[in-house]
């Protein structure tokens, strides 16, 4: 489906991501919109990125391209060694299964469908087979924690439980990065360090995770902070000391928002 | 994604909505239902006509005085008199593809019998009439030879008739008076029911040809003659062996056109089966319209079906759907409404047929053939009506559709 040689080989000291000069413009009727205005940026494997900006700064158009669902109108973008910018659209659609695991804020699960048919959903687009496919559902779902909500549908679960659901889903076909698009900004605070944890012991085991955020709060629990302002970046700079999500738990008064049984 | 998985998440679909993918259905269900049921009309129809023709006997040919043109005016066939007895014995003895005769002579009237009364047909004709009509006797005898050659006052009743004229016992044996004239009934026939034109067959006498000819008609020359060729393959030959003896004996010039007609059953049959299939054609058409009504149905829920999902649609094309398995996965959900609507249908037709012929009285025909047009029916429908709508979810730029509330 990718013809590329560079899919199976990657250099493991060339970046896992590597952006160049990246612009991009909308054609809103007669005026130009420049959204984002030469952004360059690598992000190297088990990195664990946060993208802050305020709304406008192009950082959800950075998002978008990042996750290859929209294309740059100039610059590069090379994701593991695959010119991303040259693909088709079904190309990009095959770039999004494998190597990509999104989260959103509104959780995005599909209505109706139970928690481990949500998380298999990937594998449906992917030649996995049905057995196979089960278990690697089960086994992502005991990753977040909802080993024993397999068969629970999304208005059955918490907020916070959603969200593990669609962590679960884009972890589940071993993607290269995570992109997750203000994964607290539908939760409490208490719930919301619970999934920043979740995505710290993913990080903790290799996993590149890059995150987009306006919360400060939230991004201080990442080793990398971008910032984003009229379409280019105003600062990159490492974390040096991240905060802890299962640490800060324990200072969070208990809330009992997170734990309520849904039937 | 497997075609399987592709098949139960569009049944899971549908299911979420049940009364609207039922309402959907219905519309395909009533068109294919509607085919199928005026298929099996209009074939059952065509049947029972082709039936009513064979019945006739196909190796038979139809003889009437007068030609179907004279100098360009049309004239009645049998307004002319042209057809004697002798040409008919002529016939008998001359030609060897003939294999029965009977000639042929027309009367109405008053029938009374004891104190009940009728009005029919008596029709004059040989004793070998039943043969070539291929009608059995229900109970008495036929007329014989001598009696035609006698013109002895003898009768046969159609059944309508001995129904009519004797409800309680046996007309056989009993005298009836034609027009003041009695004549001894030897038999009844057996009840023949309808003809194609819708008439009663068995609203009849049937008498020796003399008989009817000297007594009951003022017409002293055959009203027809019926033949009936040795096989079916003859029945052509056996037309110009007729029409080639008539000629000579009536004196016609090679540039003159025939003074009588002949006619045969195959003729009649082709033209009766063309009007039935015409019928059938027509009838299939118009409950088609209803099929094409179903069918923008579904075209419709399915429009409905998208825009509702959009979001669905981004998500999938997020986590790496491609637009043909988008494309898929809605065709097949107007696929399913359309193929479970058609063999619902299917059924619905078939019973309902079923239930025309009950109790209506009319022959239903269902053929393999009207199955799989409207099986193949619906399946086009579907793909036809459900690729618009799936097209415009697969065109869906997945960040407007993620982003769709």
């Amino acid at each position: 489906m990718i013809h590329d040689p560079g899919l199976s080989a990657t250099n493991p000291d060339s970046p896992l991501i590597q952006i160049d000069h990246l612009t991009k413009v909308y054609e809103l009727g007669e005026v130009e919109v420049h959204a984002l205005r030469g952004v360059s940026v690598r992000v190297s494997k088990g990195e664990f990125v946060a993208i802050m900006g305020a709304s406008g700064s192009g950082k959800s158009t950075f998002m978008n391209i990042l996750g290859c669902l929209d294309k740059p109108t100039k610059g590069t973008y090379i994701l593991e060694g695959i010119d991303v910018g040259k693909l088709s659209r079904d190309e990009l659609a095959a770039i999004r299964n494998k190597k990509i695991g999104f989260v959103f804020q509104g959780f995005n699960l599909l209505s109706r469908t139970s928690a481990i048919e949500n998380v298999e959903l990937p594998m449906f687009y992917s030649t996995v087979s049905n057995k196979l496919r089960k278990s690697k559902a089960i086994e992502a779902l005991e990753k977040v924690g909802l080993g024993d909500r397999l068969h629970h549908y999304p208005n059955q679960l918490s907020g916070g439980q959603q969200q593990r659901v669609a962590i679960a889903r884009s972890l589940v076909n071993d993607p290269s990065i995570i992109l997750a698009d203000e994964p607290t900004g539908n939760l409490d605070s208490r719930t919301s360090v619970e999934v920043m944890g979740i995505f710290q012991e993913l990080n903790n085991h290799g996993i590149t995770i890059i995150l987009v955020t306006h919360e400060p709060d939230v991004a201080q629990f990442a080793k990398r902070h971008v910032v984003f302002r009229d379409g280019k970046i105003r600062s990159d700079k490492v974390n040096t000391n991240p905060k802890i999500a299962s640490e800060v738990i324990k200072d969070l008064p208990m809330i009992d928002d997170e734990e309520d049984e849904a039937a | 994604m497997k075609m399987l998985n592709i098949l139960l998440s569009a049944f899971r679909a549908l299911q979420r909505n049940k009364m609207r993918s039922f309402l959907t259905m219905l519309g395909i269900i009533i068109g294919v239902g509607a085919v199928i049921a005026m298929l099996a009309i209009g074939q059952g129809a065509e049947y029972s006509v082709k039936e009513q023709i064979a019945a006739l006997g196909t190796n038979v040919l139809m003889v009437y005085p007068g030609a179907q043109q004279q100098a360009g005016v049309r004239t009645a066939a049998g307004s002319s008199v042209t057809l004697t007895e002798d040409d008919a014995l002529a016939i008998a003895r001359e030609c060897p593809a003939v294999q029965y005769i009977s000639p042929g002579a027309f009367a109405g009237g008053q029938i009374i019998a004891g104190n009940l009364n009728w009005s029919t047909a008596i029709q004059g004709v040989g004793a070998d009439y039943l043969e070539i009509r291929q009608w059995p006797i229900e109970y008495g005898d036929f007329f014989t030879d001598q009696d035609v050659k006698a013109a002895a006052k003898v009768c046969i009743l159609g059944g309508t008739v001995a129904d009519n004229l004797f409800p309680e016992s046996s007309p056989v044996d009993q005298t009836i008076r034609i027009r003041s004239v009695p004549f001894k009934v030897v038999g009844v026939l057996t009840k023949k029911g309808q003809n194609a034109n819708g008439q009663d067959q068995d609203d009849v006498i049937l008498a020796p040809y003399k008989t009817v000819i000297r007594r009951l008609s003022h017409w002293s020359n055959l009203r027809f003659i019926l033949i009936s060729a040795t096989s079916l393959k003859d029945i052509t030959t056996a037309q110009t062996q007729i029409s080639e003896l008539l000629r000579m004996r009536h004196k016609i010039q090679p540039y003159e056109p025939d003074d009588f007609t002949i006619r045969n059953q195959t003729d009649l049959a082709a033209t009766a089966t063309a009007t039935t299939q015409i019928l059938t054609i027509l009838l299939a058409s118009i409950a088609s319209v209803s099929l094409l009504v179903g069918g923008i149905g579904i075209m419709n829920i399915m429009l409905v079906s998208v825009t509702e999902r959009t979001r669905e649609i981004g998500i999938r094309m997020s986590i790496g759907a491609r637009a043909r398995d988008i494309l898929t996965q809605f065709l097949i959900e107007a696929l399913v409404l359309s193929l479970v609507g058609g063999i619902t249908g299917i059924i619905l037709g078939v019973v309902g047929s079923s239930v025309i012929s009950s109790l209506a009285k009319w022959p239903t025909i269902i053929t393999a053939f009207s199955i799989i047009l409207s099986f193949g029916f619906s399946i086009a429908i579907g793909i036809f009506f459900g690729f618009y709508p799936a097209r415009k979810a697969a065109m869906l730029n997945p960040i407007d559709a993620l982003r769709y509330e």
